[in-house]
């Protein structure tokens, strides 16, 4: 089974992110790692090669020059092979642009599956998966707690408000995944040497017959105008007293607060 | 033509209009009569539940769309919304389209983004109108906040939960019924298996009482219970208690959970990282309970009590009953 993975590379979530002068994300100041949920359907997929299905593992993602850092962990977890869509022009696209480019770099890839993350830890608004497999052409099965293919169908766990409804569809199929998936592995020793001969392999728009002028930060559908850092809350009231005064100052907060 | 403003609703767990819902349509109520725009709302659901659906939505809007979809019972709930709205939408070109950022709103907006080709704005916590729809948004965890436009005045924005206050339009609106077309979808709902039933929704909660790691095990959590009953809430929890095992994934808040916004947040042996902070800073009033005095969350909680959650919170039950009586 031929599995393409959308990985996305962002910025390590350590709270350094900044703006940079174009109010877009400065995304070359933060060292790159794979966005959080696309690791976790990583991993699902790695799950079903450890349980005996042939399974090929694609990584595929856009990004900028450092791109190839963030998609290098993925190889040493176990993936393939990777493709990265790198281009100047790409530089300030929005989410309707990258489905865009997504779907081009996807129709040029043989795969019964495609696995993406629900959203992306940089403020991506969980749309780009549901856009993409409706470009594509592909049965969209989203929130998946677990993913299992049978034969010629994919029948996943989809989380709901109350527990979760089992999905099923033909493939080749879009499936979104996250955390409930399981923890993602940590690469070994033999896993990062390995990595180093596998191929990234990089992709202009030009090679995906994209014309520059459909993406980018002057095609994008939506502008940021301006940015404020928000009022901070005051300070904390520090409580130390033993238990029951306690209880009783956090009830008289709560009151005092009007929010009991 | 100056487009319509479209509000997507959706049917919670107990089948009635979600709270968020309501909230959307009321925003999009606001932004109509701001921007002298018609507004209007779809909801769409089997032929049997669909009707009652559109009569809650019709409260808020002065015209509702209902769509019978017979598929709905069978198959996930967005592609069909997606596919219902542009049915109910016609021809609407310069149309902004309001949903709730939840799943089924998030997978209805990327549907509709690749079938109308507009852009999104997602989590848009503050929506106001400038010859457009102009969303105020927290990135970053919340350390900034940005605001975005539509290039050309019109997109499809998803909205979370708290953003306005849910509130009735002086008289009830009108619900037309038309009828879905087209494919049947290419998913198949087998089964849909709940686990929780009757608890209440984090999300929708008033008061949420959090656990996490310091809670130490399922145990714990049933001392949170208790809280969470004396004071009418929810519990939800950290990662760490959800990896753990110790209470389901359904009730964690944060980067990877839920986003809530509720009158009052307990959290309760939670350390307040960054992932679990951009869940829950939109509290009214964040109560913290740590044994630690330099716990990150000191630094965004409104009250701070360094103690043993496992002293203050049965004495907190005790006050609470006590004070009642
Ligand atoms: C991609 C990614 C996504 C993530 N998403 C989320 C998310 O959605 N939600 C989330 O919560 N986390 C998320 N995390 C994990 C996050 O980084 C933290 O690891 C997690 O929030 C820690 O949970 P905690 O505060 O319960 O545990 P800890 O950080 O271990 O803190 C436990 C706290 O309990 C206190 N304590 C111990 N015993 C007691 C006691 N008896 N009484 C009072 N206090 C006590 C300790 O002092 C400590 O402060 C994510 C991480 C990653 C990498």
């Amino acid at each position: 089974m031929k599995i393409v993975i959308l990985a996305k590379p962002v910025p390590d979530a350590t709270g350094q992110e900044r703006l940079g002068p174009d109010l877009r994300l400065d995304r070359v100041a933060i060292p790159p790692v794979i966005n959080g949920n696309d690791e976790y359907v990583l991993e699902a997929a790695l799950r079903l090669r450890d349980a005996g299905a042939e399974v090929s593992i694609t990584l595929l993602a856009m990004a900028g020059a450092f791109g190839p850092d963030a998609l290098r962990k993925g190889l040493a977890m176990g993936a393939d092979n990777a493709y990265l869509v790198s281009d100047a022009a790409l530089a300030g696209s929005d989410a309707r642009a990258t489905v865009r480019v997504l779907a081009a770099a996807l129709a040029k890839l043989e795969f019964d599956l495609v696995l993406a993350g629900v959203d992306s830890s940089d403020g991506g608004g969980g749309v780009v998966a549901a856009a993409l497999a409706s470009m594509s052409g592909l049965p969209y099965l989203s929130y998946a707690t677990s993913i299992a293919p049978d034969g010629g169908r994919i029948r996943i766990k989809r989380f709901s408000a109350t527990g979760y409804d089992v999905l099923e569809a033909p493939m080749p199929a879009l499936v979104t995944g996250m955390q409930a998936l399981g923890e993602p592995r940590y690469p070994t020793l033999r896993g990062i040497m390995g990595a180093r001969s596998k191929t990234i392999t990089t992709w202009t728009l030009a090679d995906l017959g994209i014309d520059p002028a459909s993406v980018g930060a002057d095609a994008a559908a939506s502008r940021v105008s301006t940015f404020s850092i928000p009022d901070a809350r005051s300070a904390a009231r520090v409580v130390k007293d033993p238990a029951p005064e306690a209880a009783k100052q956090i009830v008289d907060f709560l009151i005092e607060r009007r929010a009991i | 033509m100056p487009g319509t403003l479209w509000a997507i609703a959706e049917a919670g767990p107990d089948g009635h209009l979600t709270k968020l819902s309501a909230e959307v349509a009321t925003l999009v109520r606001g932004l109509g009569a701001a921007a002298g725009r018609d507004v209007a709302g779809v909801v769409v659901g089997t032929p049997d539940a669909v009707a009652a659906l559109a009569g809650e939505l019709a409260a808020y809007l002065p015209r509702v769309v209902a769509v019978e979809a017979a598929a709905a019972a069978t198959s996930p709930i967005a592609a069909l919304a997606a596919q219902g709205a542009l049915q109910a939408m016609g021809a609407d070109p310069n149309a902004s389209i309001f949903m709730g950022n939840f799943p089924d709103g998030r997978d209805t907006a990327g549907l509709l983004m690749a079938a109308l080709g507009v852009g999104v704005i997602s989590n848009a916590g503050g929506v106001t109108w400038n010859s457009g729809p102009v969303a105020e948004k927290g990135v970053f965890g919340g350390r900034l906040v940005t605001t975005s436009s539509f290039a050309d005045g019109h997109g499809i924005v998803t909205v979370p939960l708290g953003s306005v206050p849910a509130e009735a339009a002086a008289s009830a609106g009108v619900v037309e019924t038309i009828v879905l077309v087209g494919a049947a979808p290419a998913v198949t709902v087998l089964e849909r298996v709940s686990e929780a039933a009757g608890a209440v929704q984090i999300e929708e909660a008033k008061v949420i009482v959090s656990g996490g790691r310091g809670v130490g095990g399922p145990e714990g959590f049933a001392i949170l219970d208790s809280l969470a009953e004396a004071l009418g809430g929810a519990v939800g929890a950290s990662r760490a208690a959800v990896d753990a095992g110790w209470i389901p994934y359904s009730r964690q808040v944060g980067q990877t959970g839920k986003i809530v916004k509720p009158e009052v947040y307990i959290a309760l042996g939670i350390s307040g990282a960054v992932q679990h902070k951009v869940g829950m800073q939109g509290a009214h009033t964040i109560v913290a309970v740590n044994t630690d005095p330099d716990a990150p969350i000191a630094e965004f909680a409104d009250l701070f009590v360094i103690g043993n959650l496992f002293e203050v919170v049965p004495a907190l039950v005790a006050e609470l009953a006590a004070r009642k009586a």
